[in-house]
């Protein structure tokens, strides 16, 4: 049934899709930051993203300010249960943001603001994973509010995914410099590509195992038959298309490992839909019973119908006036 | 205190705190955006090196100001739901989807272009790079009318129902809920005052080196399209603001009495309080000095009008008096300040001594953080003055916030605290050195000049070489 409020659920969906999809790559080259070369490497990485990033973090308002449009229960619920971890976020944002204009303002400190960038962007990415880790593990709810305290977010479990985001997030910045740089840097892209493949790949095995054990309903979803049989394509999905990032890595192709390394996000999302849906909060508030009025879901669809296609069109517009590789033009 | 007042004060403070850092960025970058769209129409009109100069100039000031105005206004955009939750819940359907179009409107629009726009002067054509600047400053205009439209609904919510579970629930008609009754007026004076803001920073900016050197040139054009500025649009400030105050008094009454200091109610005409000390335990004005009727006559243009006071407003409905009361005089001293700077240069233009009266540009140099201050007073009367409730008369603040533990709040706002004057301090010297540097035609880059492969460098040596044929073609202009 294709009712407004699954329409808003797969636009949200579609929001942190494209956030975690876009902002990954930016957070990941600031994660792997302290591993480059300074000087002309670390300012290659950054200038492969600093035209883009600040459009690539919009779409985390658009996730929470939809969310807030869209589902205000969940809003209202799932921020306070998940303060610290999203405070955290904030904070870290805000040192990655500032640090894109403040290590060209300041070359006495260009240092600190690079340790800034590198711990504003892994910070975040432990933040958004340590989220998502508490929402799938459930959260104490009463009424219409969260009612767990303040550290109900922490378990090894979070902590777990937490590093998982990370690991991914630095995977997607490694296949992005191998995509838009050149050189020494792109051979150290490769590597990192290689090699973080590897540990993301036991990081989600291991979450996937413990989610099966954390609700009942997750395990009966993913494992009765026959739902078995559609689920099971999911780990299968996965392990063609790592075998397909490891192919083009070793064929030393620029885009395609970024492609496939897209394409096991997205199945991993795939995952995370099939074990939720069709919940807001895990378990706790369904789409339905945490959806604002028809009238705001209508208002808004109209203007998500026009402008989101407009977005996407003058977004892929400026993707396109700085494609290609980050060439050194400008060095003296 | 119980805890949970604890809890309640401090996610005040903490959103006091946050949101006042973040609307000084704006209030700077809604101005600027614009003013660089003019600096490059006026360039490709006129082909002029001095406002290419002053484009690149401003430019780099803006990406600064953007930067900071961006990561601060995420933590806003979150804050609703960290802290004020149970608001959230219940304002959400109304206010939800107002801020979803600010998102989809606004922000992706300054973001999508902003890259073009810093970087983008070699990869696309002029005019197409004057379209992305034009673009970023229409999203900083956008962006203001959906905020100022939830802020607005929040002060004088209209177009609403009562949902059984206790949420605020659209009405049949939109245009209800985003044209509320306040929502004019302050989307007037909000955008002013973020023109008169920029104004004077960049009048300040040019004041400073036509102190130094009166003769150059990109510092003259500054000061002068700043000075028009501050003598057009003050005054328009000072009706716009009039205007404001006299929706506030229709729909707002009580904000406007502890703006006046009006704890009594005048029958007979009531006085405008220049000056004095407000003490709400005795429920008078201490040392008052005071124009009889004066007030009457401003609010109700009849100086015998009747003037009701606080005495008429039940005591848990007061908002606090002092501080909206020293607030007001602060924003209506600075804006006559204003109009009065403006006055000046008026002056000093028809005595052509725009450019040489130091009297002038010290006075220019001395009012640069004005339009700041007087925003954040401005801001200080109108959100603290609609207290004690969140959406008026209808939810209370003490009502709206999240059911967290005050420590937890306690450890955020002190983690804010530490890293907005780090990073936000770190970032304002920034600007000033930027703003330190004079606007030269044709200086070097500096030696910690951006090193962007694809970036800000070869932009600047395209703009320069271009204006360097300007120059040899009109024979020195700049």
């Amino acid at each position: 049934m294709m009712d407004l409020t699954v329409i808003w659920a797969i636009i949200i969906a579609f929001a942190i899709v494209a956030y975690v999809v876009m902002d990954g790559f930016d957070l990941g080259i600031g994660i792997l930051f302290p591993f480059f070369r300074v000087g002309r490497d670390r300012d290659m990485a950054m200038n492969s993203v600093a035209p883009v990033w600040d459009g690539n973090e919009t779409w985390l308002v658009l996730g929470g300010g939809g969310l807030l449009a869209a589902f205000p229960l969940a809003y209202a619920i799932i921020l306070p249960a998940l303060y610290a971890p999203l405070i955290a976020m904030l904070l870290s944002l805000i040192l990655r943001g500032v640090a894109f204009e403040f290590r060209w303002r300041d070359a006495d400190h260009r240092r600190w603001w690079d340790v800034a960038f590198t711990v504003g962007s892994t910070v975040a990415a432990l933040a958004q994973g340590i989220a998502l880790g508490a929402l799938l593990q459930g959260i104490t709810v009463e009424g219409r509010a969260y009612a767990g305290g303040w550290w109900e977010w922490l378990s090894p479990f979070t902590l777990l995914t937490g590093l998982g985001v990370v690991v991914g997030y630095a995977l997607l910045g490694a296949c992005w410099l191998n995509w838009k740089t050149e050189g020494a840097l792109q051979r150290q892209a490769v590597t990192y590509a290689g090699r973080l493949g590897i540990v993301l790949l036991g990081v989600v095995l291991l979450v996937s195992l413990a989610t099966l054990s954390l609700e009942p309903r997750y395990h009966e979803r993913w494992l009765a038959y026959p739902s078995v049989l559609a689920t099971a394509q999911v780990p299968l999905a996965s392990m063609i298309a790592t075998f397909l990032f490891y192919r083009s890595l070793s064929r030393r192709k620029d885009a395609q490992p970024f492609v496939w390394a897209l394409v096991l996000f997205g199945l991993c999302f795939l995952g995370l839909g099939i074990s939720i849906w069709p919940d807001v909060i895990p378990a706790r508030v369904s789409i339905w019973e945490a959806a604002a009025p028809p009238r705001s879901q209508i208002f808004m669809l109209i203007g998500a119908a026009v402008l989101v296609p407009i977005i996407l069109a003058y977004t892929i517009w400026a993707y396109w006036v700085f494609r290609g590789k980050v060439d050194s033009e400008g060095y003296h | 205190m119980m805890d949970q007042e604890w809890a309640l004060l401090l996610a005040r403070a903490q959103f006091a705190f946050t949101v006042s850092f973040h609307f000084l960025f704006p209030a700077f970058s809604i101005g600027l955006a614009s003013y660089l769209a003019v600096l490059e129409g006026l360039w490709l009109k006129t082909g002029q090196g001095v406002y290419a100069n002053l484009f690149r100039y401003w430019l780099k000031i803006f990406a600064v100001v953007f930067a900071m105005g961006v990561v601060s206004g995420i933590v806003m955009s979150y804050q609703f739901g960290t802290n004020w939750s149970v608001f959230s819940d219940k304002a959400g359907p109304v206010i939800g989807p107002l801020m979803a179009y600010e998102v989809l409107t606004a922000f992706f629009l300054e973001a999508g272009f902003l890259g073009v726009m810093l970087f983008g002067m070699n990869k696309v054509g002029r005019k197409l790079h004057f379209a992305a600047t034009c673009a970023v400053a229409a999203g900083t205009f956008i962006s203001a009318f959906w905020i100022l439209s939830v802020n607005s609904w929040m002060q004088t919510p209209t177009g609403y129902e009562l949902g059984a579970n206790g949420q605020f629930l659209p009405g049949p008609s939109w245009i209800d809920i985003i044209f509320n009754p306040s929502f004019p007026y302050r989307l007037v004076h909000t955008v002013l005052a973020a023109y008169l803001t920029t104004a004077f920073a960049v009048g300040a900016v040019g004041a400073w080196h036509l102190l130094k050197d009166r003769a150059n040139p990109g510092a003259r054009k500054m000061f002068s399209m700043a000075m028009w500025m501050a003598a057009i649009v003050a005054p328009m400030q000072i009706v716009a603001g009039d205007f404001h105050g006299l929706n506030t008094l229709e729909h707002q009454p009580a904000k406007v009495m502890a703006m006046e200091g009006h704890y009594e109610s005048h029958p007979e005409g009531g006085p405008l309080i220049l000056f004095g000390v407000p003490n709400s335990a005795e429920k008078r004005v201490d040392y008052a000095v005071e124009i009889p009727k004066a007030s009457s006559l401003i609010l109700k243009h009849d100086p015998d009008a009747p003037l009701a006071g606080l005495d008429t407003i039940p005591d848990e409905n007061e908002p606090p008096v002092g501080i909206v009361f020293w607030a007001f005089r602060v924003m209506v001293a600075l804006g006559f300040a204003m109009a009065g700077l403006g006055l000046w240069s008026l002056l000093a233009r028809a005595r052509k001594r725009l450019y040489d009266w130091p009297l002038l540009h010290t006075a220019a140099l001395v009012m640069g953080p004005s339009g700041f201050i007087a925003v954040l007073a401005g801001w200080i009367v109108t959100e603290v003055g609609r207290q004690p409730f969140t959406v008026y008369g209808l939810l209370r603040t003490a009502e709206s916030a999240s059911p967290l533990d005050a420590p937890a709040v306690a450890a955020s706002l002190a983690t804010f605290a530490a890293v907005y004057f780090i990073v936000f301090g770190a970032g304002v010297l920034y600007l000033l050195r930027l703003m330190a540097k004079p606007p030269e035609p044709h200086e070097a880059l500096p030696s910690d000049a951006p090193i962007r492969t694809s970036g800000i460098t070869p932009a600047l040596q395209v703009l320069e070489g271009e204006e360097r044929h300007i120059v040899e073609t009109k024979g020195g202009v700049s």
